[in-house]
């Protein structure tokens, strides 16, 4: 353990700290005896992956265990000369707040939405019982401010929903600062906003930190964020802290078989060398158009959002064409209108001989298996009630393959992805959300597609089983010269498998062109701030060597 | 994941097991079950226990329960054993309670299904009619129609079904609603598979846990219909019944108490088992409500 830079006394200590889960759980400790320090003026990053008890020592400290189900077993949390896990309710209510404050990853819903922002903020001074009604209005405009809100003297009297992600989230962290906390705790707090909101959040946290010296307690996923703020860095894995330094020697000399098998698999941010491809395009998109309109109703006026204005794009025999954006860019829109599954109002998708945006119907379905799609969710796209084998096959089924045939087929394709054959035989909440992507993926190769449609393929994932995805996809797309238009909003996951990038912005194509070039010279002011948003984009990732464990840890 | 060898059978078997494991959780469904397995057999044995017809006259009338050996539950005002009635009467419950349901569960998840996936003037066409129903009292709606098709088991059964389909279209409807617009119901949308095979693969057995449990209610409901429509005659002539028992009864309540009790409580009994049966398998199909619940 190293000690903190400051040369006074750790702020925060815990001490072999050990949550218990519920019996039956896949583990009996969420955490099992953890210790580390927290020192004033300093940002301490605790990564890892869904499940590593990352959270749960976060919410120890706060004393915010979903008791009795989980409740600390052993270990202490020093603070201030006591124990935090020794306190009453009530103490922890007095600490919570004013000496401690949170930040919660999902900004929309930690808000109350039936009162005004202003007020919510006050209430942490009511709770408490501090200041004078007047003295909590000033400091609220004042708290505002500072977090960098536009109109603070106004926006006070705003409700939640006036507010966007980024917004709600600054007023957040107004919140958890209003009494100068000496220990701020954060909760993954930009994982749920876009790239460039991201950056500008962490720029506001540290530099908050800084102007408070404050101690923060930064929990994320995302090397990327780590490399941007962090000064330590806790690398956690099945409940135990498998690695702890300074950041700048983990992130670079990584010593646990762990922490390097994680860093091997961010993807860089430097696109590699790309050939150019030859040919005639696959499919070729032209201007298309799509408008959602919400009917005026009876109190309400009707609203006309352009999600994607003259769009226009090929894709040849073998090519990645990457869709990148922010959410309400249009990307998705765009994805699902050349699978169909959205009607556009306009513009051409042609594919070979055939204009898909003209047909409907019973006519368009015997053409829907050239074009097939890989969901986002591995959770919510695949049947509960379905065998997964069943899942696989209907695709063929449903164009007049006989049920022999397309289990033996579906066989053959879950082993392509990476499963093994009695998969088949069992229900999709058995497997894991790499497993379920890999037959997510097994499911859109069945009808032998010529392009693939991915809507955010790995965002939903760990980043160790996201690089495996991401491996299967590019090893399939190879082997099957298949084309594949990808839409994400993760730059480091374009950069490494996308040929061409097409930057969206409110439904425009702002910028197209190879990958290469539009990272290293992007033309459009658009592309520029997002490339600049980029977590950690700096930080030149280490050559770590891995295992070849990789392999036989298939997620 | 670990239990990667587990063969299909073994799977199942779990399954069931886990399922058995929630539902017995709650004590009541248990009991309801043993009640409930104990009409059906009595029913199913019923010819056996007593060969003669329900309406023939074995002794003589108004003798109360026990007075005489065999004549466990006593005669009625024409001497016709009242054990007879409640066995053979069993059998017209289940049926009727049975059949109507699969009446009304075939009509309303049709209409609450198509309504739901197609959406737009369809629905609103199909959720009119459903109000139009609803709005008529179901009682009032059965005896009409009883009266029009003249009394008959048949005419009972498709009256039972007819008023009571609209809960099951609305929740149907209401599944499909939300089932639709899921991506696994988009993948197959976009692997060509048709609306039907889209229908009734993907989405109707995710709509099931729910129609299950109300199907459970709607079988006691449908018994409770029967009995009152059998009360006030209108039920089928032919077939002994415990709403008609109860019916028959009414006019000497004062003076043979046993005649509409033994099936006033069958009624209570099998009633109340399939709410309980209802209650257990809501537990066990929605864990996730239940455990809000306590």
């Amino acid at each position: 353990m190293s000690k903190a830079a400051m040369g006074d006394a750790p702020l925060l200590q815990v001490e072999d700290l050990s949550i218990s889960l519920p019996p039956g759980a896949e583990r009996p400790l969420a955490v099992e005896k953890i210790s580390f320090e927290l020192a004033r003026n300093e940002i301490l990053c605790v990564v890892g992956e869904s499940g590593s008890g990352k959270s749960m020592s976060a919410n120890a400290i706060m004393g915010l265990l979903p008791r009795p189900h989980v409740h600390p077993v052993a270990g202490a949390i020093r603070f201030e000369g006591r124990d935090l896990l020794q306190l009453s309710e009530v103490e922890l209510r007095d600490l919570r707040g004013s000496r401690i404050g949170m930040i919660f990853q999902e900004p929309m819903t930690a808000l109350n939405p039936l009162m005004r922002i202003g007020e919510q903020i006050s209430e942490v001074f009511d709770a408490h019982g501090l200041l004078t009604k007047r003295e909590r209005k000033a400091r609220v405009v004042e708290l505002l401010r500072e977090v960098g809100l536009p109109d603070p003297e106004t926006l006070g009297e705003s409700y939640p929903f006036r507010l966007s992600g980024g917004q709600r989230q600054r007023v957040m962290i107004a919140m958890a600062l209003a009494l100068e906390p000496a220990i701020l705790i954060a909760d993954e707090p930009t994982t749920a906003l876009d790239v460039t909101t991201q950056a500008q959040i962490l720029q506001l946290i540290k530099s908050l930190q800084e102007r408070h010296h404050m101690a923060v307690m930064f929990i994320t996923h995302d090397f990327g964020v780590v490399a941007e703020i962090a000064d330590r860095v806790a690398v956690m894995q099945f409940g135990k802290i498998v690695e702890m330094g300074p950041a700048r020697k983990v992130l670079n000399d990584p010593q646990h078989d762990y922490t390097r098998r994680l860093i091997a698999a961010v993807p860089h941010f430097e696109p590699p060398d790309r050939r150019s491809l030859e040919g005639p395009p696959l499919l070729s998109v032209k201007s298309l158009e799509k408008t959602y309109v919400t009917e005026r109703g009876l109190f309400t006026a009707g609203r006309r959002v352009p999600a994607a204005q003259a769009v226009s794009f090929d894709i040849k025999k073998g090519e990645t064409l990457g869709l990148v954006g922010e959410s309400g860019s249009g990307k998705s829109t765009v994805g699902r209108c050349i699978v169909r599954l959205l009607e556009s109002d306009s513009g051409e998708i042609r594919f070979g001989e055939i204009d898909l945006a003209r047909l409907k119907g019973r006519a368009l379905r015997p053409h829907r298996r050239h074009v097939q799609m890989i969901f986002q969710d591995p959770y919510a796209s695949l049947n509960p009630r379905s065998k997964v084998g069943t899942i696989v096959a209907e695709g063929p089924m449903a164009h007049g393959t006989d049920r022999a045939t397309a289990m033996a087929r579906a066989a053959e394709l879950l082993r392509l992805v990476g499963l093994d054959a009695t998969a088949a035989e069992r229900f999709p909440h058995e497997f894991s959300g790499g497993q379920r992507q890999r037959i997510g993926i097994a499911r859109a190769l069945a009808l032998d597609p010529e392009l693939l449609v991915a809507d955010e393929p790995v965002s939903a994932l760990d980043v160790s089983v996201q690089a495996q995805v991401l491996e299967l996809l590019a090893e399939i797309k190879q082997r099957l010269q298949l084309s594949m238009l990808f839409i994400t909003h993760d730059l480091r996951v374009a950069a490494q498998i996308c040929d061409n990038i097409a930057v969206m912005k409110l439904g425009r194509i702002v910028e197209y062109g190879p990958t290469r070039r539009v990272f290293k010279d992007p033309q459009h002011s658009y592309t520029r701030e997002l490339l600049s948003a980029v977590p950690g984009r700096h930080w030149s990732i280490p050559e770590v060597s891995v295992e070849a464990e990789r392999q036989a840890v298939r997620s | 994941m670990s239990t990667a060898a587990a063969s299909p059978r073994s799977a199942q078997a779990q399954a069931f097991r886990d399922f058995w494991k929630r539902f017995a959780r709650n004590k009541g469904a248990v009991v309801g079950v043993v009640i409930l397995l104990a009409v059906v057999v009595l029913a199913a044995v019923a010819p056996l226990i007593y060969p003669q017809s329900p309406w023939s006259m074995v002794q003589r009338p108004f003798l109360p329960p026990l007075a005489v050996d065999g004549f466990l539950f006593g005669t009625d005002t024409l001497g016709r054993d009242i054990g007879a009635g409640l066995v053979h009467g069993a059998r017209i419950s289940l049926l009727v309670g049975i059949v109507s349901t699969v009446v009304a569960l075939t009509i309303g998840v049709t209409i609450g299904a198509l309504a739901g996936y197609y959406g737009g003037l369809l629905d609103d066409a199909l959720m009119r009619f459903t109000e139009f129903f609803q709005t008529i009292p179901n009682f009032a709606l059965a005896i009409v129609l009883v009266a029009i098709f003249q009394p008959s088991i048949t005419s009972v059964i498709v009256a039972i079904g007819i008023v009571s389909w609209p809960p099951v279209a609305r929740l149907v409807r209401g599944e499909f609603l939300s089932l639709r617009s899921r991506e696994f119901v988009q993948a197959s949308v976009v692997l060509g598979q048709s609306n039907l095979q889209i229908i009734t693969r993907q989405i109707l057995p995710n709509t099931l846990s729910p129609v299950i449990v109300m199907a459970s209610l709607m079988i006691a409901q449908a018994i409770l219909l029967e009995s009152s429509l059998s009360f006030l005659g209108l039920g089928d002539p032919n077939t002994m019944s415990w709403g008609y028992m109860i019916g028959a009864a009414r006019t000497v309540i004062r003076q043979a108490w046993w005649m509409s009790f033994f099936p006033g409580v069958a009624i209570l009994l099998t009633v109340l088992a399939l709410n309980l049966v209802g209650e257990g398998l809501n537990d066990a199909l929605n864990p996730r409500l239940a455990r809000k619940g306590r």
